[in-house]
């Protein structure tokens, strides 16, 4: 067994009101992929920022062993210069510089204030190499997909003479591919002495690269399990995640399954600046009453596309196709048109795209539909508030009050405002964007409950998702989008991830 | 008064929960305490010359202005843009009422109605290119500042045009007729002040009982009362000043009208909402089906008839359309609505708050007059209370 790079010992870490760790001991050894793991606000977060420096030494308890030495960390450059880095979950890159500029930000290589950039080219070269990223060092950040700009940030701590690296949630918004690149990566870096810490939801992933997982809840730490001897089952983590033991991690159902609602036929968007680029292909698809519908494909597919297009034409240039409701042609050119006829549709960005982060639950909540709580223009702020709070019991917020502001909710929480608000429209067709991206294994839960629940109440329901069991675990009915085109359509009970795979590479994925 | 509140829970206890409640919404009543404040040391400081009835009417005549665009600039910095034309569309529709009615001998309502129309729509020109094409309002308004600036030097061709016929006047230089002819004060104005008075505290005691009712309140009932109790007072307090001076001027009325009509617009419509929702995320709002580009345009138009009107009173005041009017107004005005609270980056901000900003540097401004401090001390003062207010904004903000 390798020596012990870190040791946190019986950190504990108050805010106002709240422990948010409490005596929390974690040790990561030379050269290991330790994974953190545990519900949202669990911790796992605030650790690492103690870690960091990002907390200073004297905001906490406890203390922080580094290479045999108690350390005393009070910003993030003290924790860099150990070679401490930390990759957040919201990529910290400059999208209008360069690979190798973002890479040697603050770090350059000049001499007197002088940029070399003939050896900052060189270097880059290097690292991309070690990173297995072909992109040449000027090519701009903007112009890489988030995948690519990923593995540029591991590239910039590599610079950085790294010796722990922290990973916060790096493949949440990754397609399957980058996802296994990235940890092969880390694998490699394994094996040349660097350590990882992993923060991650998707359990799979940390099962497959983890020598030890660390559970987190509440504040404390439950559980660490060692992998050496051979994967821990995922069940056994997510009992110590949530504290019980989740035996399904879908809500059984009994669809009923009624007539076509919903039907678009040969629907095309065009890209909104490269006007010959066909993001979506002619796709036609219906979907029934009370049907839960799954859009299966790889990231880039074009399916949150399709959606927002669909969605009064929120994305790119619609180049033909119709829609139909109840077998009626209907006008979705814009988006209160779209919600108008029925449609809803809660987006994959729950931050940029589906909220008023400053505002609070009860302005959230009623934002597409604020004719529900008005009265020619005038809104019954009392109403407002019923409705803001009807919603909270009934989808069950976790927040003491409505006037709470949605961004200090946790992301699960976020993302059942969001869902709140277009319930409050009175859609009769839903469509739900990666509806658990980076959300805590109890809060996936209650949202399958809830899509499971207005399925039974007779709303139909699109789910897009990139986790291939999520869409396994609560559909009915599955297309396969590869390159902006449905190349294929299963009734879930037949479908297996193998088999939605093969549908893609063969259709040339 | 109509406040949005948002603090804590019911259970906390009486005196801690009246103090976490000040420290939730510290900027609401820090602003307002920040304009008791400074009245009080300039009253004092003056040696009481600062509320003397025909100050306090000057002072209220000296701001109108600057207090019709703040409630304009507060919408449209909510919005999220900023406009920094209204300074030069202030004297542009002050000339184009001087020539109108001075030069054409047309009838000054018709003059006013048509001045007010022009103001709209220049609003909507700039606001059409920033809501429709995108360009960065703060360059399409730069462009509009100069392009005003420009056409009120050609309009007046370089000179003063004056005077307004005494009926136009009256806009900004007449008051409240006394109907009852009473010796010593205008009894008429007094009654119509304690009328407001009376009309905001019923309001504030209605809405707290509806509250109570539905086991919403939050304001603690302590500061309530106190808060209502200086409210009623310093509305009742000032009517009597002014009523023992000449009466409440006619633009105070008209202030008090659109303060009345633009909060309730921002705290209780649909449309008000919507401009918050924008300010506050654009892309959410309009996801959400609100039809962004449209309000941002009316947003502008809306700006500009204020700007026209502000001209008007403005113009009325000095009875006269000179070349150099408006110069440097929009920054009074932005500066109000920063004072005020509204933030840089759009969706927060309260039109009294905007309006208690001007208020504040217009008494700073007085206050500093009445004492000889000279224009460049002022300058720098005003400028430090503006970076002040904004620092203790970020400061609380990042405390919360």
């Amino acid at each position: 067994m390798s020596e012990i790079i870190l040791e946190m010992r019986n950190i504990s870490k108050n805010f106002p009101g709240v422990k948010a760790l409490d005596d929390v001991s974690f040790a990561v050894r030379r050269g290991e992929i330790h994974a953190l793991v545990g519900e949202n606000g669990a911790g796992k977060s605030t650790l690492m920022k103690i870690l960091s420096g990002v907390y200073p030494h004297g905001e906490y308890e406890g203390d922080i062993v580094y290479e045999g030495k108690v350390k005393a960390f009070r910003g993030i450059t003290d924790s860099e210069r150990e070679g401490i880095i930390i990759i957040h979950q919201e990529l910290a890159l400059v999208p209008l510089l360069s690979i190798a500029e973002n890479i040697f930000l603050g770090k350059e290589c000049a001499k007197h204030g002088i940029i070399d950039w003939q050896e900052t080219n060189r270097r880059t070269h290097e690292l991309l190499d070690r990173v297995g990223l072909s992109e040449r060092p000027e090519t701009k950040v903007m112009h890489l997909g988030l995948g690519k700009q990923q593995l540029v940030e591991i590239a910039k701590a590599l610079s950085r003479e790294v010796r722990l690296l922290i990973l916060d949630e790096p493949t949440s918004s990754l397609n399957e591919k980058d996802s296994d690149a990235l940890l092969e990566l880390l694998r490699e870096f394994r094996a040349r002495g660097i350590s990882s810490i992993l923060i991650s939801h998707k359990l799979n992933e940390v099962s497959k690269v983890a020598d030890t997982i660390t559970v987190l809840r509440d504040g404390r730490a439950v559980s660490t399990l060692d992998c050496s001897a051979g994967p821990v089952p995922e069940d056994r983590v997510i009992r110590d995640m949530v504290g019980r033991s989740l035996t399904d991690r879908y809500p059984p159902r009994e669809p009923r399954i009624g007539d076509t609602v919903f039907e678009v036929k040969n629907w095309t968007v065009l890209h909104p600046i490269d006007q010959d680029r066909k993001v979506v292909d002619n796709v036609s698809f219906h979907l029934r009453r009370g049907e839960v519908l799954g859009i299966a494909g790889l990231m880039g597919a074009g399916r949150t596309e399709l959606a927002m297009s669909l969605f009064g034409r929120s994305y790119g240039r619609y180049a033909g196709g119709e829609a139909f409701i109840d077998n009626k042609k209907v006008d979705l050119s814009t988006v209160p048109a779209a919600i108008n006829a029925g449609v809803a549709y809660a987006t994959e960005d729950r931050k940029s795209y589906g909220l008023v982060l400053d505002q609070t639950i009860r302005r959230n909540v009623p934002l597409a539909n604020l004719e529900g709580i008005s009265n020619s223009g005038v809104i019954d702020r009392h109403r407002e508030g019923e409705v803001a709070e009807e919603y909270r019991r009934r989808i069950n917020i976790k927040t003491p009050t409505i006037e709470q502001a949605a961004v200090n909710l946790s992301g699960g929480n976020q993302q059942k405002v969001v869902l709140s608000k277009w319930l409050f429209s009175d859609p009769d067709i839903l469509i739900l964007d990666e509806p658990t991206r980076g959300i805590d294994v109890g809060a996936k839960f209650e949202i399958y409950t809830i899509i499971r629940d207005l399925a039974a109440s007779g709303k139909s329901i699109i789910v897009i998702s990139s986790e291939m069991p999520e869409l396994l675990g609560t559909t009915d009915r599955l297309y396969v989008m590869n390159k902006g085109r449905f190349v294929g359509e299963l009734p879930t009970s037949e479908a297996t991830q193998e088999k939605i795979m093969s549908v893609i590479i063969k259709a040339g994925g | 008064m109509d406040q949005t509140l948002t603090s804590g829970r019911p259970e906390v206890a009486s005196g801690s929960k009246t103090r976490h409640f000040l420290r939730a919404n510290m900027r609401e009543y820090g602003i307002l305490i920040a304009l008791v404040v400074i009245m009080a040391f300039f009253q004092f400081a003056t040696g009481g010359i600062l509320l003397r009835p025909v100050n306090l009417t000057n002072l209220v005549l000296q701001n109108s202005y600057i207090v019709i665009m703040a409630v304009g600039m507060l919408l449209v910095i909510v919005s999220g843009h900023i406009d920094l034309s209204v300074g030069s569309v202030l004297g542009f529709i002050g000339a184009l009422a001087a020539v109108m009615i001075v030069q054409w001998q047309v009838n000054f309502v018709l003059a006013a109605i048509v001045c007010l129309a022009v103001g709209a729509a220049i609003g909507a020109a700039q606001g059409y290119w920033i809501a429709y094409f995108r360009i960065p309002s703060f360059i399409v308004t730069l462009a509009g500042m100069l392009v005003f600036k420009g056409l009120t030097l050609w309009l007046l061709a370089g000179q003063s045009v004056g005077p307004f016929p005494p009926t136009f006047q009256l806009i900004s230089s007449g008051f409240v007729p006394d109907l009852f002819g009473a010796e010593e004060i205008n009894l008429f104005s007094l009654l119509v002040g304690l009328g407001f008075a009376v009309l905001l505290l019923y309001l504030a005691i209605r809405t707290r009982r509806q509250e109570h009712k539905r086991g919403l309140v939050e304001e603690p009932f302590a500061i309530f009362t106190v808060k209502n109790a200086l409210i009623f007072c310093a509305i009742a307090y000032m009517s009597y000043l002014m009523a023992s001076f000449r009466g409440l001027p006619n633009v105070f009325i008209v202030m008090a009208l659109l303060i009345a009509v633009y909060s309730f617009i921002a705290n209780r419509t649909t449309i008000g909402r919507r401009i918050y929702a924008i300010g506050g995320n654009e892309k959410a709002a309009k996801l959400s089906g609100i039809r962004t580009e449209r309000l941002v345009f009316l947003t502008f138009a809306n700006m500009g008839m204020l700007a026209a009107l502000a001209g008007l009173v403005f113009a009325a005041r000095l009875n006269t359309a000179t070349p150099k009017a408006g110069l440097g107004f929009e920054l009074d005005v932005i500066a109000a609505v920063f004072i005020g609270g509204a933030s840089m980056s759009g969706g927060v901000g309260t039109i009294v708050g905007a309006v208690i900003g001007a208020f504040i540097m217009g008494v700073m401004n007085n206050g500093m007059s009445i004492l000889g401090i000279g224009i460049d001390y002022q300058q720098v003062i005003k400028g430090l209370v503006l970076l002040a207010a904004v620092i203790f904004d970020v400061y609380n903000k990042n405390k919360a």
